[in-house]
């Protein structure tokens, strides 16, 4: 991953809690003194009850916020593995949430991460806090978010309607980071044959 | 100074606009605005402002007419085709020269057309719009921070020129969030601007009148030229340096073959096409209008005696073009790109187009 | 020396210019009775007035007060827009049919809905004045116009509309309320009427409405005497005279 700029899409079912996903991790690299910026789906993308949203990180100010071939997919749902897939620049990184998208024959020239984010979250005690599992895990590959920063940054991202949630939305964070550090995301042939000097 | 934070753009005209002392708000609901009227809709009663959801655009801008009579700081806000609704109003407002910011987070037309970003307003925000001899102030960010510091100074150039101030935005930047920081509050006092009606100081001749009708055609002709005086001495400030850090943005033209040209979220986008062309060989420089109206033409005239050809790109079948040869007034070839409907242009066709205009074979 | 006591003079929040009015014209006399009341109720530096677009766009001439002049129709959003800055103003509009009932009806409806603290004086003479006679939304079935030439045809171009009847059905407002200028018997009520809809503003109570039927020599075609006779005869018929809603009992105290 580039030392200098991410340029992040995460997609997803409406509902799926992607935009705030991706508000997470724009606050983190904000929190991190990053330059960042974040744009929803917005018109005709928003077609077919897929939510979608841009996030750029970046060591420099960012000139265009508009990503047409991004460094990472973060897919929640199969179409919208379906619909970046072939976007993601080659070397770039396709992170899925893998309780709702199987395995399958992906691209030879991107790094997979299968993070089970849906079963972590229901281990939790709610479904909802998957999106939470997939930003700590993303943390974790990341150059440009403050892990630490981040833990004490999440609490004031939930809203004051939410409280409740607080603590478990910061335990999803905390398991998927854990997850990535324990390497438990990696798989099958590609993992091999992709890692190659990322 | 306090911390940045990551806010949506529409929010932070909301926000800015009660820095600003802005304390009345009325609107109509109209996607991709929506942000702005909901967020002003919980902040304005926090300071004792009114924020009031109108029957229509029409009714919405009558009652700015009204608070900006009154001696307000007020607001409205709108998309397209509400934009056109409010023209009645602007024009009463322009001839009335009453202080008002109108923002417009412009989306796909003509008539109902579609939700998605888009600049096919320029001719209706720069020429006027609505009817009679008369000009809007028009500025056009481009990120989320200048939304902030545009909708500051739009109140204020609204009050220093007695004029409406026009915040043309495109859907992107009103959707999109960046880390913003906000400037301190202003406070703003009605009783401020001797003309406004229910002003209770001593005023000279006794009373205040708001009004646009003159029919006696040689007052109605003075006070013609009056508003032309008015926009000239606009003109004049601009072209001096007066705004400098609103009129105009300039990057990399000094040895530039080829100046790229767009406002709003597009010249974000040709930054970066700027940036990918340069690593090409290619020289290509931007110019950003900060402000449409007035124009900053001489930035335009100045580098056609430089440069060898500009390329404009908007998100519309070209408008801001028209300016823009206007500026370089035949000394250099002007060629255009666009894209419409809601479609942004992505870096990779604008920067082939450059290619296609540098490398022609 | 002898010194007489002056018994008639000119309202105080009312200024010298003569009326542009035509003769007979019902306009200057609710005009002075709109001054007096201001000067009555000790509120004539306090007033802004908004003028519609209509025969009294220039109703700013003939006051001392604060003036808007609003487009066509638009008179009640812009009164919400200088009340809701100046509550402690007394904030009033003056309309005709045209501009109340055609073109700004929503303006009318939703301004006496949202019950805005403001007054509204609503001439109802059936007719546009000022563009030369042409059919009013309130042009009683029949009646000819410049463009209802034959005669207005309801099957055409529907029937009057009773905006005080209308208006009274809504929730907010405090004081609704029809009368005419016609006979002095009627002039005093309406005086009264106008009397109690600023006195209700002044006491920030809600929105009042004073409708009143008024004549036009000129477009109908009729000498004065013979409009005011027409009035009674025709058009009260059809807008009778009378309080439709009156929430605080005004009219009876």
């Amino acid at each position: 991953m580039s030392a200098e700029v991410e340029r992040i899409i995460l997609a997803g079912f409406g509902g799926q809690g992607i935009l705030f996903l991706g508000k997470v991790l724009a606050e983190a690299g904000m929190r991190n003194g990053k330059h960042v910026s974040w744009i929803p789906s917005y018109g005709p993308e928003m077609r077919g009850g897929t939510a979608n949203c841009t996030v750029i990180i970046s060591e420099h100010p960012i000139a265009s916020p508009l990503v047409t071939v991004p460094d990472t997919v973060i897919a929640m749902n199969r179409p919208s593995v379906a619909k970046f897939n072939v976007r993601i620049k080659a070397g770039g990184m396709l992170m899925y949430n893998s309780s709702l998208i199987e395995r399958q024959e992906f691209r030879d020239d991107i790094r997979l991460v299968e993070i089970p984010a849906s079963e972590i979250a229901d281990e939790l005690g709610n479904a909802r806090v998957a999106n939470l599992v997939m930003a700590g895990a993303y943390a974790k590959f990341s150059k440009l978010i403050d892990y630490d920063e981040m833990v004490k940054a999440l609490p004031q991202l939930i809203p004051a309607s939410k409280k409740e949630l607080a603590e478990i939305n910061l335990a999803a964070f905390e398991r998927g980071y854990q997850f990535v550090k324990e390497k438990k995301y990696m798989f099958g042939r590609y993992v091999y044959s992709v890692f190659k000097g990322i | 100074m306090a911390d940045k934070v990551l806010m949506k753009g529409n929010e932070v005209i909301g926000e800015a606009a009660v820095l600003a002392g802005c304390r009345y708000y009325f609107g109509y609901p109209i996607t991709p605005q929506s942000e702005l009227p909901a967020y002003l809709a919980r902040r304005l009663p926090e300071v004792e402002g009114v924020f009031l959801q109108a029957e229509s655009e029409v009714a919405a801008i009558n009652m700015v007419y009204g608070a900006a009579s009154a001696g307000a700081r007020v607001m409205t806000s709108s998309s397209s085709p509400g934009v056109s609704l409010k023209q009645e109003g602007l024009s009463y407002i322009a001839g009335a020269e009453m202080p008002c910011v109108v923002v417009n987070v412009v989306r796909g037309g003509p008539g109902l057309g579609n939700i998605s970003p888009a600049q096919s307003d320029y001719w209706q925000a720069t020429r006027g719009g609505g009817h009679g001899d008369y000009r809007t102030l028009v500025l056009a960010p481009n990120s989320v921070q200048e939304m902030a510091d545009m909708t500051i100074a739009a109140f204020e150039l609204a009050d220093r020129f007695r004029n409406p101030v026009l915040l043309l935005v495109d859907g992107i930047l009103g959707q999109m969030m960046e880390p913003v920081q906000l400037p301190a509050p202003t406070t703003y006092d009605i009783n401020q601007k001797p003309w406004a009606l229910g002003n209770p100081n001593p005023r000279k001749g006794g009373r205040n009148l708001c009004s646009t009708i003159f029919l006696d055609v040689e007052q109605l002709e003075e006070h013609n030229w009056h508003l032309y005086q008015k926009y000239q001495v606009v003109t004049d400030e601009f072209a001096k340096g007066a705004y400098k850090h609103l009129a105009v943005e300039t990057h990399a033209v000094d040895d530039a073959e080829i100046v790229l040209v767009g406002y709003g979220i597009i010249s974000r986008i040709l930054k970066t096409v700027v940036e990918k062309a340069r690593k090409r060989g290619i020289k290509a420089g931007l110019v950003r209008p900060k402000t449409l109206w007035p124009f900053p033409s001489q930035v335009l005239a100045d580098l056609a005696a430089k440069t060898k050809q500009f390329l404009v790109v908007e998100m519309s079948c070209g408008q801001m073009v028209e300016d823009v040869k206007l500026a370089v007034d035949g000394k250099k070839p002007v060629f255009f790109f666009g894209r419409t409907g809601g479609t942004v242009p992505s870096d990779f066709e604008i920067l082939n187009e450059v290619d296609k205009l540098v490398r022609p074979d | 020396m002898m010194t007489m006591e002056q018994v008639f003079a000119r309202p105080k929040s009312m200024s010298k210019t003569p009326f542009h009015y035509c003769p007979g014209c019902d306009h200057g006399v609710v005009h002075r009775l709109v001054g007096e009341c201001l000067d009555e109720l000790e509120v004539g530096d306090k007033a802004i007035g908004v003028a519609p677009v209509g025969c009294s766009v220039f109703a700013y001439d003939y006051f001392n007060f604060d003036f808007n002049q609003a487009a066509h129709g638009r008179a009640p959003a812009v009164a919400t827009g200088i009340k809701r800055v100046r509550p402690d103003r007394i904030v009033f509009t003056y309309q005709g049919d045209g501009d109340l009932a055609a073109i700004g009806t929503a303006e009318i409806v939703h301004a006496a809905n949202r019950g805005e603290k403001i007054t509204v004086i609503f001439i109802n003479n059936a007719i546009y004045g000022m563009t030369g006679g042409q059919m009013a939304p309130t042009t009683l079935v029949g009646m000819k116009t410049a463009t209802s030439p034959y005669g207005r045809d309801a099957q055409l171009c529907g029937n009057p509309i009773k905006v005080s009847e209308m208006l009274a059905t809504l929730e907010a407002p405090v004081y609704v309320t029809r009368v005419a200028v016609n006979t002095p018997a009627n002039l005093m009520k309406a005086k009264k009427a106008l009397k109690n809809a600023f006195r209700l503003q002044k006491e920030g109570k809600g929105f009042t409405f004073v409708e009143v039927v008024s004549i036009c020599p000129t477009n109908w075609g009729k000498s004065p005497t013979d409009a005011h006779q027409w009035l009674a005869e025709k058009m009260l018929p059809v807008f009778p005279l009378g309080t439709y809603k009156d929430t605080l009992g005004v009219d009876k105290s």
